[in-house]
């Protein structure tokens, strides 16, 4: 099946996102596509939403198996998480692990009114009960297949796929 | 001294031993993370759940309670388990009591030891004797090594200055006794800085120290000119010996960094110390309490710094 661009399934999911927006919503984004994606979203959403970033490495369910992540980027969230709506940003929905990793340390924040969940690709596979609430493309990926998204110098966004 | 203890057959760190021989990318990698840890303090609930399950021994034979409190907080932040022990080390057959001492706690399923010891090499001997999968990290080890004070050190300076290489670094005072200050000479080395400076008198400065690649001053007013860091030593009058210095009052004289003195180094120039400090002889209030002091926010890097040691060590 072919892949539509980043560009096209991020205006998909702006479209998708724009009805639900409140005063009290925020976007965080999972680094590092994630928060790729969230910018992107926060353009055409409006400028005036609070933005964060989180970076998981902290809450990931592997480390006793594989360690810390080599690259750990600072999480920013500067808005108050109590009482706020979140929308939880990430490029590829996959497992979920990331994403259960990703709301534990939002509650670490403060406790949100209610956190979303928006992804570009949902490729299956979940390992854990979540489903995201905006999608801007689904498929089917079987596990020996990778897929990311990646940026090149000049801010264009790409899809990788490849053996895994 | 010995890297390849501190390294696994990969490459990544197994434990902290010393700063020497560690390369500038384990380094970088250890700096990095802890600007991450330093977010953690940003969080209403200050703490992440990385260690949860693993014991951490503060193994202190020499006693030094703030040393002991940032390892703590920096294990309690992980959610690891900590036991303090203060042992006296006044017990005759210190080397068979060291290592009995390491094989009951790993007995009890240590993971990690954080080692401090008033003789040069104790945390190089227990990481040498440990099993397999324990880790040991040096919190200070007689006039050898204390790399966790050297890592925030390095810290600090990338943090208020961007980087290392376009820097004049000036380490000032009792060099001759200060684990702190091989440390710092070892890793600023090691990160590219291009102009590192020892500042003291003849009599507290080591023989070796040339040897180190640094440039030697023994006069306070030359040695801070045009510096763009100044890092202050705490003039270690419990390992004294004999009569290396006239009195405190003097040393102040020729060697405090007052704010008159200041004034030689660069405008934007920082300040910092290891602490404890002892005001009126190696620094000035005024200077200690002043803009371009960093003491404090040494001390709050530290716990990242340490955060970030102890989750890379137990995850490799």
């Amino acid at each position: 099946m072919q892949l539509p661009t980043p560009i096209e399934l991020i205006d998909r999911l702006a479209e998708q996102i724009r009805p639900s927006l409140s005063p009290d919503c925020a976007l965080v984004g999972i680094h590092t596509g994630g928060v790729w994606v969230m910018e992107a979203l926060a353009q055409r959403l409006g400028a005036e939403l609070p933005r964060g970033s989180l970076d998981i490495a902290f809450y990931r369910d592997d480390f006793s198996r594989i360690g810390l992540h080599p690259v750990v980027k600072p999480s920013r969230i500067g808005f108050e998480v109590e009482g706020r709506r979140l929308l939880l940003v990430d490029d590829v929905l996959y497992t979920g692990r990331t994403v259960r990793a990703a709301m534990n340390q939002l509650f670490d924040y403060g406790r949100p009114a209610a956190i979303r969940l928006a992804v570009l690709v949902d490729r299956g596979g979940r390992e854990l009960p979540i489903c995201p609430d905006f999608v801007g493309f689904t498929l089917e990926l079987p596990d020996d297949r990778h897929l990311s998204l990646t940026r090149s110098a000049d801010g264009r966004l790409d899809f990788v796929q490849g053996a895994a | 001294m010995t890297p390849d203890l501190q390294l696994n057959p990969d490459g990544s760190l197994r434990h902290l031993l010393s700063l020497d021989g560690l390369p500038a990318r384990i380094l970088t990698q250890i700096l990095d993370t802890a600007e991450g840890f330093l977010s953690v303090s940003e969080q209403e609930v200050k703490k992440v759940p990385l260690l949860r399950g693993k014991a951490i021994f503060n193994l202190f034979f020499e006693p030094s309670t703030r040393t002991r409190t940032t390892f703590e907080i920096a294990a309690k932040r992980l959610s690891a388990d900590v036991v303090n022990l203060n042992i006296s080390a006044s017990s005759q057959s210190k080397g068979e009591t060291l290592l009995d001492t390491v094989a009951n706690l790993s007995a009890m399923h240590a993971d990690m030891f954080i080692v401090r010891h008033s003789s040069a090499g104790a945390a190089h001997l227990i990481a040498r004797h440990v099993a397999e999968h324990i880790r040991v990290m040096n919190a200070g080890d007689g006039r050898h090594a204390h790399p966790t004070q050297g890592l925030l050190d390095m810290f600090t300076i990338r943090h208020y200055k961007g980087g290392f290489h376009n820097l004049r670094i000036a380490i000032v005072g009792d060099i001759l006794h200060s684990r702190v200050a091989r440390s710092q000479i070892n890793a600023l080395t090691t990160l590219g800085c291009p102009e590192l400076r020892v500042v003291a008198p003849k009599t507290l400065l080591p023989r070796e120290v040339e040897a180190m690649g640094v440039h030697v001053y023994h006069r306070l007013e030359e040695g801070i000119k045009d510096v763009d860091v100044v890092m202050m030593l705490r003039l270690q009058n419990e390992r004294m010996q004999g009569a290396l210095l006239p009195s405190p009052q003097e040393y102040f004289k020729y060697w405090g960094l007052t704010p008159e003195k200041l004034k030689l180094a660069k405008p934007d120039a920082i300040v910092m110390h290891p602490g404890p400090m002892n005001r009126g002889v190696e620094i000035d209030s005024d200077v200690a309490d002043g803009k371009q002091s960093v003491i404090l926010p040494q001390v709050t890097y530290g716990i990242a710094v340490r955060m970030a040691v102890m989750s890379i060590l137990a995850g490799n």
